[in-house]
């Protein structure tokens, strides 16, 4: 069972006390999107056997969505921060590129890597 | 028979205003409209009969008794005039109790998975009871525990039980 | 020889007090134990060697071990409620009054009949089970299974309630030191001085790990001191009686810390699982030691060394008057030095290794004790205890040498580190050749959330066997011997017991092997080797020792099957806790559930909520109470408590615009004032809830939600305000449970309201359908919205929670000579269905799309987006033959039976009949005494008049016709008074 740090309050919560959200920085694909790119927002999940990024909501306490970094495999976890972010903070991936040198993002769906 | 581990009492009379606002910009005038001081992230500050706690980055909860309340609701009304926030009453959706005694923070260790050792004096803290959402706040001799009212019954028998006579958490 | 019966030394066993006899029944026989005692200890100071039977052969068991790892020693303990099986003697400590019971034998343990399984051996070879389920299949139905299932499951279950507590508790540290033996408390200490939290957790009632018995009284004075220093430390805890259960993620370990385990008159919880989050843990929990695999070690009287060292030492009683020790190491020496020590007779030691040199070989030589080297032993003697034992060369094929008249062998296989916590959570291990052991590999611990080892291994458990430091003496190395003698011949291995209460030999785990089992995994299954409930812990170790042998491979390749917690067997009681009786769930209440129930509820359970189902009266089944309630509600008045339904606040100067994009229809657009109703759809464009929304001001909303939905629907706006539109400027807050709300609903709802008093205008001209007015009702402030779901006249009437009674009881009160009813959630459910109203979850199964239930009304065109937009403009959404909502008219005067298909022409790929519709809703209308139900159906408005039919489990058929869903008051008429 794991422990995320809510980063709005600070508190070191158990999973019972949070609300998972599935992957993070998916680009949300409203009418006017193709039916590929749509099916994709819908459906394409990266499940990826290592690095990750999801969303977390911090249900039993400050009511905050949150998005964390966290190894799949290993549990490991690179750090939280804030849903307001659109792409992973520098120092979120410093601390991953610390941790696993190899680590580039996903190239298929990670939509924040053409947003920067 | 070992005496209880800490009286369980439903507090009655208290009424609740819950403030969302930035509260960066609107923090001190949430703060002077409640007489008290702004609280820090995750604490709760007080004078006694009122208290304003951090809820959340954009929620503040200010306690006082319930005959205070209209006059309180007026003035953050005032001081948030021409602001985006919103005022909510929400006293009747509370259950609230005091903890109290020796071990009360055996009760609390029992029902919730917080590091009570982390949470420092001025600390708010809002997790679960067992199978339900509380917030929790240390008193001079135990906590309050506020929870909801639908589950009130719930939360008296779970901290009633939390507190069986001879069953603190000191090893044996 | 002649046989002795275990007993009680005149003196020793520091763990006792012989001032306190303690009573006790085993099997109706009235007994004696003394404070200090374990049942095992009890069992064997009575002389009772025999204390249960093998699972498969049912053949005579004594008990192995003195502690966890125990396999046979197993019991059914206590009575009534407090029964509970598979109790381990070696670990339960003896209280007075005591009633226990021999498990797996009938009709006695001494008089078993089903041993007879026992000389169909040969017929019951390994993967018994397994060849049974292949064939031949009419044997398997008819014999093995009806067989297989009377004597399945080891002890019975308890048929009654357990009447004691369990509670659980959360706990915090830095350090987790898990073993209180001498390498456990060194940590502890350690630790306690680098700061930090520390929390040491001893599984049995007394300190000190092995040391206290395999080093005397300096052994204990070691761990006095230790312990002393501790107890002074602020940041370390000291819990006895604990056993740390299971390591998982991130450092969470589980404990159980028994507080009054059968000993249930103190009023205490009797066991608490302690929910532990560790910094990092230490696995300081010792070794076990293995048995030898030579012909029959599994009669009673055949023990580990270890374990006959300790009844000695710790309770002062003898296994018997006559020991033969058996060994591969150095070790077990110590087990005949303290036999001689208690005035025993000590027939010889026998070494398999070739040279047996060292202090305490030579301490055994010098008391005048024959030590026979390069040997092992051929058989034992003995059915139901042993008689001796016959002696040969380990290196040969059992050539019997010599023998020796004995009625205890100890035997000491060497040790293996106990990795449990260690391997729960992925830490891997390593052969250590030299010690021939697998030991925790400190390269490949478990990680925890920082990326770092959040477990390692100290003392035995790291496979440092001799970590007492000054108190140990030299040793020399431990021979692996996996079969006694090496090359025993088949009959022998047939005879060689590796898993003692699951009865799978030598000869068992060869025969895998040469069947193909070549995965350890597969074979321990294959064996049942393991599966018992010691999970293998004396057994683990030796099998796949054997496998390897078998398929000729090293030890470190064939490897280990997996560690999975619970280390030792929980109570389900244990993980239930408190979650039982009134605290298994949280029940949801309203204001005015305490008058609900006064009043006869007949509750239904929506959530974590109870709502009244309906209010049967005297004489009255639940049917008829909801027809009558439904006749009042249209005939005069009836209240409904709708305070569950789903209240949420949405304001700022974006929430129009916010509200548009959650909800299919335009609510930016409703006047301050007025209520509407509105659907919301996922991002799938399915339906996930509906209410009727209303503009309280300018800038704030109101949104009903479903009861379900409230706390749903309410996270759903928060995630897309928090996660997408974070810059627009919008506050919700959840006030469901700071009203209290009342529908009264009936041509006389205006009447009875009027009657309550106050400043609010209730006329159709000031609030008319579908309108909201704010005032005092009843000296009470409340909200009133004029909505219906009834289809009758209706106010929904708000007011704060804690007034809620109030205004209930007010309107029962005023409205008695109207013959106000409180009607429950079954009458609200058939009104609105007689209405053609659909309810989420009855016509909504989270694959149903507004379009599809006929609100394509509800669907604003003008809006460019809305959260579901662009799912309702996917092919398949917009396919005409999706199944749609219709009414169901029953033919036959019948009720459709609810969620009934409607099958179509031909069969699909699976034989079965297509279907092309189903019944979503079905009742019987009082109103129009008559069934009435809605479905979907393909093409289904546009098929109005035809007849479907809807096969019945009973192989009947119902028809019905497909009708318009509106069956009373199409025009609406009703709902304006
Ligand atoms: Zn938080």
């Amino acid at each position: 069972m794991l422990t995320l740090t809510c980063p709005y309050c600070g508190v070191k919560a158990e999973e019972t006390e949070l609300q998972p959200g599935g992957e993070a920085h998916l680009k949300r694909v409203g009418p006017g999107g193709s039916d590929q790119a749509f099916e994709d927002y819908l459906f394409a999940r990266q499940n990826p056997k290592g690095v990750h990024f999801e969303r977390w909501r911090h249900a039993y306490g400050c009511g905050k969505w949150f998005l964390a970094a966290r190894d799949t495999a290993t549990l490991q976890v690179f750090g939280t921060y804030r849903a307001q972010t659109p792409h992973p903070p520098d120092e979120i991936t410093a601390a991953i590129k610390a941790a696993r040198p190899d680590w580039t993002p996903a190239p298929n769906a990670a939509d924040w890597t053409q947003a920067e | 028979m070992a005496e209880t581990l800490a009286q369980v009492a439903r507090v009655d009379g208290l009424g609740m205003i819950q403030i969302r606002a930035d509260l960066d910009c609107a923090g001190e005038a949430i703060a002077e409209a409640a007489g008290l001081a702004l609280p820090d992230v995750a604490r709760i500050t007080g004078d006694g009969s009122r208290s304003l706690g951090w809820m959340s980055p954009d929620e503040l909860l200010l306690v006082l008794p319930a005959a205070d309340l209209p006059e309180a609701l007026a003035a953050l009304e005032q001081a948030l005039a021409g602001e985006h926030a919103l005022l909510a009453d929400v006293s009747d959706m509370r259950a609230v109790f005091d903890v109290t005694g020796r071990h009360a923070a055996d009760v609390i260790a029992k029902l919730s998975p917080t590091d009570l050792a982390a949470l420092p004096p001025d600390g708010l803290r809002r997790s679960r009871a067992a199978q339900v959402a509380v917030g929790f706040w240390r008193l001079a001799d135990g906590f309050r525990v506020i929870g909801f009212r639908s589950t009130a019954d719930y939360l008296a028998l779970i901290l009633k039980n939390a507190a069986l006579p001879g069953s603190t958490l000191a090893p044996r | 020889m002649t046989h002795t019966r275990p007993f009680r030394l005149p003196k020793g066993g520091r763990l006792i007090d012989r001032a306190w006899q303690l009573p006790f029944r085993f099997d109706g026989r009235h007994l004696r134990g003394v404070t200090g005692d374990t049942l095992a200890s009890a069992l064997l100071a009575n002389g009772q060697m025999m204390m249960g039977r093998s699972f498969k052969y049912h053949r005579p068991r004594g008990p192995l071990a003195s502690g966890a790892e125990e396999p046979n020693a197993l019991f059914g303990l206590g009575q009534g409620g407090r029964f509970e099986p598979n109790q381990r003697a070696t670990t339960t400590p003896l209280v007075p009054g005591m009633v226990l019971r021999s498990q797996n034998c009938w009709p006695s343990l001494d008089a078993d009949l089903m041993s007879v399984n026992s000389w169909l051996a040969p017929l019951l070879p390994a993967g018994f089970y397994y060849k049974t389920f292949i064939h031949p299949r009419a044997a398997w139905k008819h014999l093995f299974e009806p067989l297989i299932r009377r004597s399945a499951g080891l002890g019975r279950a308890p048929a009654e309630r357990d009447p004691d507590r369990y509670e659980q508790a959360y706990a915090h540290a830095d350090l987790v030191v898990v073993g209180g033996g001498i390498a456990g408390l060194q940590a502890a200490r350690a630790a306690a001085d680098r700061g930090g939290r520390v929390i040491v957790l001893e599984q049995n009632p007394h300190w000190g790990g092995r040391t206290p018995v395999d080093h005397g009284p300096e052994g204990e004075a070691a761990i006095a001191a230790l312990l002393d220093d501790l107890r002074g430390r602020d940041n370390v805890t000291l819990r006895r009686n604990t056993m740390a259960t299971g390591l998982y993620d991130h450092g969470y370990l589980l404990a159980r810390e028994s507080l009054a385990d059968h000993d249930p008159n103190q009023g205490i919880p009797r066991q608490r699982l302690w929910r532990i989050r560790a910094g990092h843990v230490i696995a300081a929990t010792g070794a076990l030691e293995r048995p030898l695999a030579f012909a029959c070690n599994d009669v009673p009287g055949v023990m580990l060394a270890s374990a006959v060292r300790d009844f000695i030492v710790d309770y002062g009683v003898a296994p018997g008057q006559r020991l033969l020790v058996v060994t591969n190491n150095d070790d077990a020496y110590r087990t005949a030095l303290v036999a001689l020590d208690a005035g025993l007779d000590l027939a010889a030691v026998i070494d398999a290794r070739p040279h047996a040199t060292g202090p305490l070989p030579d301490a055994v030589r010098e008391r005048g004790v024959d030590v026979v080297t390069g040997s092992g032993i051929a058989r034992v003697r003995g059915s139901r205890h042993v008689e001796g034992v016959a002696i040969c060369r380990q290196s040969g094929d059992g050539h019997v040498t010599g023998g020796y008249d004995c009625d205890v062998v100890a035997m000491s296989g060497g040790w293996s580190p106990v990795v449990h916590l260690f391997s729960h959570c992925g830490g891997k291990l390593t052969w250590d050749e030299g010690q021939a052991m697998f030991r925790p590999d400190p390269d490949r611990p478990p990680l925890g959330a920082d990326g770092q080892a959040m477990a390692s291994a100290t003392g035995a458990a790291n496979g440092d066997l001799r970590c007492a430091g000054d108190l140990e003496r030299d040793e020399g190395p431990t021979l692996p011997v996996w079969v006694m003698p090496q090359n025993a011949g088949a009959k022998a291995r047939a005879k060689m017991w590796l898993d003692f209460q699951n009865d799978v030999k030598v000869s068992d785990v060869e025969l895998a092997a040469r069947e193909g089992y070549a995965s350890v995994e597969h074979t321990k299954r294959y064996t049942t080797l393991g599966m018992a409930t010691d999970q293998g812990k004396v057994s683990n170790i030796n099998g796949l020792a054997i496998l390897s042998g078998a398929l000729n491979q090293p030890i470190p390749q064939t490897g280990t099957t997996t560690f999975r917690p619970p280390y030792a067997p929980l109570t389900l009681a244990t993980i239930a806790a408190d979650a039982r009786g009134e605290a298994f769930q949280p029940l949801r209440k309203t204001p005015m559930h305490g008058w609900h129930d006064r009043h006869g509820a007949s509750w239904e359970p929506v959530g974590h909520w109870r709502r009244p189902y309906c209010y049967p009266r005297a004489g009255e089944d639940r049917h008829a109470a909801v027809n009558r309630e439904i006749l009042a509600v249209r005939g005069s008045v009836g209240t409904l408590d709708a305070s569950t339904l789903g209240k949420i606040v949405v304001k700022g100067p974006d929430a129009g615009r916010f509200l548009d994009m959650i909800y299919t229809g335009m609510m930016s657009t409703l006047p301050v004032g007025k209520c509407r109703y509105g659907i919301m759809c996922n991002e799938n464009g399915f339906l996930i809830d509906d209410g009727v929304v209303v503009r309280l001001s300018q800038d704030t909303w109101l949104c009903h939600t479903t009861t379900g939905g409230a706390e749903r629907i309410h996270g759903h706006m928060e995630d897309w305000l928090q996660c997408e539109w974070w810059d627009w400027k919008v506050f919700t807050a959840n006030l469901t449970e700071q009203f209290a709300q009342v529908a009264v609903a009936g041509p006389k709802a205006h009447t009875l309201l009027e009657r309550l008093g106050g400043d609010i205008d209730l006329s159709p001209e000031a609030l008319p359908f579908m309108g909201f007015a704010e005032g005092q009702l009843a000296g009470i402030p409340a909200r009133v919205f004029r909505i219906s779901f009834s289809g009758e006249l209706s106010f929904e009437v708000a007011v704060p929670a804690g007034r809620g009674l109030e205004l209930w009881e007010r309107l029962h009160e005023a409205g008695r000579d109207l013959g106000v009813t409180p009607y429950g959630t079954e009458a609200m459910h058939v009104m609105r269905a007689e209405k053609g109203f659909i309810m989420i979850g009855d016509e909504t199964d989270g694959t149903a799309i507004p379009q599809d239930l006929g609100l394509g009304w509800a669907i604003s065109r003008k809006k460019p987006d809305y959260i579901g937009k662009r799912a309702h403009a996917r092919s398949h959404m917009t396919d005409g033959a999706r199944w749609r909502l219709v009414g169901l008219e029953s033919l036959d005067g019948r009720v459709l039976p609810d969620g009934a298909y409607a099958v179509d022409q031909g069969v699909n790929a699976n034989g079965q009949k297509k279907t092309q519709g189903r019944v979503t809703s079905s009742y019987h209308s009082p109103t129009l005494d008559r069934p009435i139900a809605m479905g979907l159906v393909r093409h289904g408005p546009e098929r109005m008049g035809q007849e479907l039919e809807f096969p019945l489990p009973s192989g009947e058929v119902m028809k019905a016709r497909i009708v318009d869903p509106v069956f009373y008051d199409k025009e609406g008429a009703r709902a304006n008074g």
